[in-house]
């Protein structure tokens, strides 16, 4: 069976190999550092393994996390020279290879759509070739590996070196903003387990007034945008709002259908999604990787859109579910 | 109440725009130790949250590949790729991504497509040089606008698309959640389907939005040109004579 965490370890071997290249780069001023915090978060992802199935102490690791933390943070990290092409080079290999570069490219995709519809049902000696519930993330994982191999080939590329080079110089660019959505992982942790939800939740059931339907079914709504907005994601939000509002209220007092409240709501959750940078991996990386200069950018390009969806989800919710 | 102030540090932090490891950092440890967590405790569930949240991160794994990819030029042949459809515009383009990655996520194949692994490499140049072809090079200002909304079109599609199929974390996450807490029954084929009509609204709202785009674009382009004259246009020009995407990855 391959496992979710043999991946995980490929992902650390990998963010250690280029760590190794960063601390030799003599175009980076900040090199130790900066290898220093890859380095860790490549010994963080392979010691991890230990920590989910509680052999190992977590608290190693939370030290290491609160270093990456300030070696980022307070700008210990850098960028070196990128080594690349140069632009006529690139438009010369354009010419000579054509679409044909498309087909790696589009290896990962096709090669995760096999593994989520096809390898995920196939079987070994009565054991799943993919662990159950990770083959998404093993299709990504096994989609790389192969379009790396078939890219190598296609290009006659021998050193393994050079898309490492390639890969490093992106990471480079991301900087701290590639450990932020595991820290706010953390954080969500950290609130729910201090009480943070339960308080919200008492703030939302004191404002809200009486008898109203209408204005029961804005406060679930909003609520579970704004916070989502807070926390990151619908997830955290869903357990507090629905037990402040959604249940004893829109449920139990209004007689409202269960199922439409409830999905509905989880989607208000996901247009608070759109508009926050805790939501760092679908909006504060997204920039990094497509190097822009304002990092809330695709939020700004989300927002409008987050704020009609909230008002067409209150509207379907009070329609349908009343 | 006094936890809650973990929440206005994180507020505060982001409208101050200080560096937000720092921020969530600070915030973490403020609030552990508020609510009542020994420091040990709070160092250990940052060590905790790490090592279950690996998956988010896991999308480097495709960095070499796009990154070798690019250095043989895969950015420069999505551009000239869609430089032969002549009707696709950057909006209907990013309106027809919008639409395949909805789809795709309702039939659970949520991976399939994603920032690192089609947005960068892919769908953002295609969307830029279906621009180009049209009015010319960009301005960085309307790059960066074309960008986001490649971005923004992946988000939207993703969100909206995924709550129709049936076994994803956030539909088990309320059957579960419900179930277990009201002694009820909740299929989830019932939450999925009325996922649907706001499926329907997103996908009329931000493709609306999206086909929009071409419009302001072709404003913003060909505005500044003959405003505030060569500057911008020319500026724009010189980045982008030894063929656009030099900063796209030297930057």
């Amino acid at each position: 069976m391959i496992k979710a965490e043999w991946f995980y370890w490929l992902v650390g071997a990998i963010f250690l190999v280029m760590a190794a290249q960063m601390a030799t780069d003599r175009t980076n001023p900040k090199r130790f550092g900066t290898a220093a915090f890859w380095g860790l978060l490549g010994l963080g992802f392979v010691y991890s393994t230990w920590v989910v199935d509680k052999s190992a102490p977590a608290e190693p690791l939370g030290v290491a996390v609160l270093v990456m933390v300030c070696l980022a943070g307070f700008g210990f990290t850098g960028r070196g020279k990128v080594r690349t092409s140069t632009a006529e080079e690139r438009a010369a290999s354009a010419d000579r290879l054509g679409s044909k570069i498309f087909i790696p490219a589009l290896t990962i995709p096709v090669v995760a759509l096999i593994c989520a519809v096809g390898v995920k049902k196939l079987r070994i000696g009565g054991q799943p070739v993919l662990q159950t519930g990770s083959e998404t993330i093993l299709g990504l994982g096994i989609g790389a590996v192969v379009a790396l191999a078939v890219a190598m080939m296609m290009m006659r590329e021998k050193k393994i070196s050079t898309p490492m080079h390639a890969g490093r110089s992106m990471l480079e660019a991301m900087g701290w903003a590639m450990l932020l959505p595991q820290l706010l992982a953390t954080l969500g942790t950290i609130f729910s387990v201090s009480g943070v939800g339960e308080q919200v939740g008492k703030i939302t059931k004191s404002v809200l007034p009486d008898g109203s339907v209408l204005i029961a079914v804005i406060v679930y709504c909003a609520g579970m945008f704004l916070f989502t907005v807070v926390m990151g994601n619908g997830f955290a939000a869903f357990p507090v709002m629905t037990a402040a509002v959604g249940w004893p209220v829109l449920v139990e007092q209004a007689h409202g259908e269960p199922a439409i409240i409830l999905a509905i709501g989880m989607l208000c959750g996901f247009c608070g999604t759109l508009a926050t940078p805790m939501a760092a991996n679908f909006n504060v990386v997204p920039a990094a990787l497509l190097e822009l200069k304002d990092q809330y950018g695709p939020i700004k390009a989300q927002l409008p859109t987050a704020g009609a969806l909230l008002v067409c989800n209150i509207v379907i919710m009070y329609v349908c579910a009343f | 109440m006094i936890v809650l102030l973990g929440v206005l540090v994180v507020i505060i932090g982001f409208a101050t725009r200080r560096n937000p490891l720092l921020v969530v950092g600070v915030a973490g440890i403020a609030t552990g130790l508020l609510g009542g967590l020994s420091p040990q405790k709070v160092i250990a569930a940052f060590g905790d949250g790490f090592a279950s949240s690996r998956a988010v991160t896991i999308f480097a794994i495709t960095l070499p590949v796009i990154g070798l990819l690019e250095r043989y030029g895969l950015q420069e042949q999505a551009r000239r790729l869609i430089t032969r459809f002549a009707g696709l515009t950057t909006g209907r383009f990013l309106a027809l991504y919008l639409l395949l990655r909805q789809v795709t996520a309702a039939l659970g194949l949520q991976s399939v497509f994603g920032h690192a692994q089609t947005v960068r490499p892919l769908a953002a140049p295609m969307a830029e040089g279906a621009t180009e072809r049209k009015n010319g090079p960009l301005t960085d200002k309307a790059r960066e606008k074309v960008r986001s909304f490649a971005a923004s079109a992946d988000n939207v599609g993703l969100f909206f698309g995924e709550d129709v199929f049936l076994a994803v974390g956030s539909i088990l996450l309320i059957t579960g959640f419900v179930n277990t807490t009201y002694h009820t029954h909740l299929e989830p084929l019932q939450l999925a389907l009325w996922a649907i009509p706001t499926a329907i609204c997103a996908l009329v709202i931000h493709g609306g939005r999206l086909l929009r785009l071409d419009r302001q674009l072709e404003r913003e382009l060909s505005a500044p040109a003959a405003k505030d004259g060569g500057a911008t246009s020319t500026k724009g020009a010189a980045k982008k004579a030894p063929k656009n995407s030099a900063r796209g990855t030297t930057k």
